[in-house]
């Protein structure tokens, strides 16, 4: 027989934990938080830096601490959870309001829940090297900068000596002071675009501290060795990011780690056949944090990806409350629709252009809108001293001046109802930059 | 009159902070978005300090190591001689968030605690 479960937490990282305890603490206790790994934490547990917490505990954690702040409230709450526990399918009850998840265990045993809402919190994993399209031979020795993170602060193991960092992502420079720190020799981080993709904080802390070069419009274009790494060759690219012939430079190094981004983790929400954004890889929400699939909301990384895990927290708290919200929607009998297509109605679509390259949500439903919405978003560029702008179909409702902008640092703007409603329902929200000195 | 401009790493905002000294040495700070801010580019321009977090060894552990940081900060010119103080220690599982794993890192008086509990293998 299958279980039920009112809602189904599938990942057990700061975003499952958020969104459990907020659900629980709305009143719904029938969770389930479902984990593939035998810890909770997710991702946290390998990133024992320090900058982690200062918005949501005003204090600065390491990543384990500021997990172990969430694990101790699910315990203590009592939010049961399963580990070691790996979500292979999900897909809808014939009637369309049932979310139906297999789960394997360690054992293989499985078993299907049938849960009336689902919160996706799977998180993100790295571009893989495939990905990158380095021409030459594999060698032993190339591995995403997350893999070596794993390698050296789980488990103890330095992946090599001399190494040399592709992309400025957070993991390639945290992991870059990682390895000085051990006693590696980090010769230099080439990013192939022309501005970093890390936070500014990362590059202050971990490069220049240490003297590490940043080489930005570079890129790997050839890899040396047979069984292991021997060295790679890096160069200069141009505004279309071709590498520029002549500018070749050879270094010798044993590790070439791969800090190229990171991909929210969607197979199973594509399974169910919630609607993708090809921008963020990730689920279109409303401004509950719903997805087009009515009852499964989505938060974390596997959303769009975070770079600061407060805002996981917070974003994840949400879809906790909306998830239980919907929760007594659907005990009370209130008619929820089939998909979201009958729900367009009275919809406001956020827009965004100008240099805004996505919005999370995207789109608004005034009758559930909070007081309160947070919009989150990224710029595709560097931006200094602009205005970002929004608008309720022509009419301006808010104007922020930025000092800077830059594509690794996730941006937000809070919208009052009031303010989108003043001259009745727009047909769109549109988030854009002005003044532009260029 | 010195101008001076600088990132704030206190928190993950990042703010850049720009500071005009003047000719008595007085400093004055802009571009903080909280007074932790104001205090870091005072610091930072005369005694500049870090967290360090790093791994030590444990012991029949359900993991081999640890993850450890510095209680608090510690002068960055340090860094390296508390790296090498942590080589030297191996604790015994349980090991509990918060524990003390070496006190007085290399003559700074700031303890050295953990940062994650490993339970003992079973
Ligand atoms: C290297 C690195 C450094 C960072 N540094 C900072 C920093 O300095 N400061 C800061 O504030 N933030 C930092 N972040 C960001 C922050 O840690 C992340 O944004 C946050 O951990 C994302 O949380 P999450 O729960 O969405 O994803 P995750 O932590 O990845 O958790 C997802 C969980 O889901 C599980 N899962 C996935 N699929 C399944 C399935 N099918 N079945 C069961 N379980 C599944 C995974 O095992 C995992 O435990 C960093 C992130 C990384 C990767
Ligand atoms: S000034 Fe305050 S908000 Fe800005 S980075 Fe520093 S600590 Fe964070």
């Amino acid at each position: 027989m299958n279980k039920h479960v009112s809602i189904l937490i599938i990942g057990g990282g700061p975003a499952g934990l958020a969104a459990g305890v907020a659900a629980h603490k709305a009143g719904v206790h029938d969770i389930l938080i479902v984990e593939r790994d035998i810890r909770l934490g997710g991702i946290l547990n390998q990133c024992i830096h320090n900058g982690f917490g200062l918005h949501t505990f005003k204090e600065e954690l390491t990543g384990p601490e500021y997990a172990d702040r969430y694990i101790k409230q699910v315990e203590e709450l009592k939010v049961p959870y399963r580990l070691a526990t790996i979500v292979t399918d999900l897909k809808l009850s014939d009637d369309g309001h049932t979310k139906i998840v297999t789960t394997m265990d360690e054992e293989g045993g499985l078993t299907v829940y049938e849960a009336d809402a689902v919160v996706l919190a799977m998180g993100c994993r790295e571009r893989a090297r495939g990905a990158l399209n380095i021409p030459g031979e594999r060698p032993a020795g190339i591995y995403t900068a997350g893999t070596a993170q794993y390698f050296v602060n789980l488990e103890g193991r330095m992946p090599g000596r001399e190494v040399v960092i592709l992309g400025s992502g957070d993991i390639g420079l945290i992991m870059a002071r990682r390895m000085t720190l051990e006693g590696a020799s980090v010769k230099l981080v080439a990013e192939l675009q022309p501005y970093s993709g890390g936070l500014k904080r990362n590059i202050v802390q971990c490069l220049d501290d240490y003297g590490i070069p940043l080489m930005l419009s570079h890129t790997v274009v050839k890899i040396h060795g047979e069984k292991r790494l021997t060295g790679v060759t890096i160069a200069e690219v141009d505004d279309h990011l071709s590498p520029i012939p002549g500018t070749e430079q050879y270094y010798d190094c044993d590790t070439l780690l791969l800090s190229c981004g990171l991909l929210p983790e969607n197979e199973l929400s594509g399974q169910l056949g919630v609607t993708l954004s090809p921008v963020t890889s990730g689920a279109v929400v409303n401004e509950s944090l719903e997805t087009s699939i009515p009852g499964v909301f989505s938060c974390g990384n596997v959303l769009h990806v975070h770079d600061l895990v407060d805002y996981v927290s917070e974003e994840a708290s949400a879809a906790g409350n909306h998830a239980a919200e919907y929760i007594k929607e659907i005990s009370e009998g209130v008619n929820v629709p089939d998909s979201d297509d009958k729900a367009a109605e009275g919809r406001v679509i956020v827009v965004t252009d100008g240099g805004v390259r996505y919005s999370v949500p995207s789109i608004l439903r005034p009758d559930h809108m909070a007081d309160l919405t947070t919009i989150r978003f990224r710029v595709g560029a560097v931006f200094k001293d602009v205005d970002v702008v929004t608008y309720a179909d022509d009419r301006e409702v808010m104007r922020i001046h930025k000092r800077v902008m830059a594509p690794g640092e996730m941006e937000q703007t809070v919208l009052r109802k009031t303010d989108l409603l003043k001259e009745g329902t727009p047909s769109t929200y549109r988030i854009t930059i002005e003044n532009k000195q260029s | 009159m010195e101008h001076k401009e600088l990132i704030c790493i206190n928190c993950p905002m990042g703010c850049m902070l720009s500071v005009d000294i003047d000719d008595n040495g007085e400093m004055k700070v802009s571009g903080n978005n909280c007074p932790r801010g104001d205090v870091y580019a005072r610091k930072e321009l005369t005694n500049p300090t870090r967290i360090v977090t790093s791994i030590v060894n444990v012991t029949e552990g359900e993991l081999p190591v640890v993850s450890v940081k510095t209680k608090e900060d510690i002068p960055k010119d340090k860094i390296d001689e508390v790296i090498a103080a942590l080589k030297g220690v191996t604790v015994e599982a349980p090991v509990l968030i918060g524990e003390v794993v070496l006190d007085d890192v290399a003559g700074t008086g700031v303890d050295v605690i953990a940062t994650k509990n490993v339970n003992r293998k079973h």
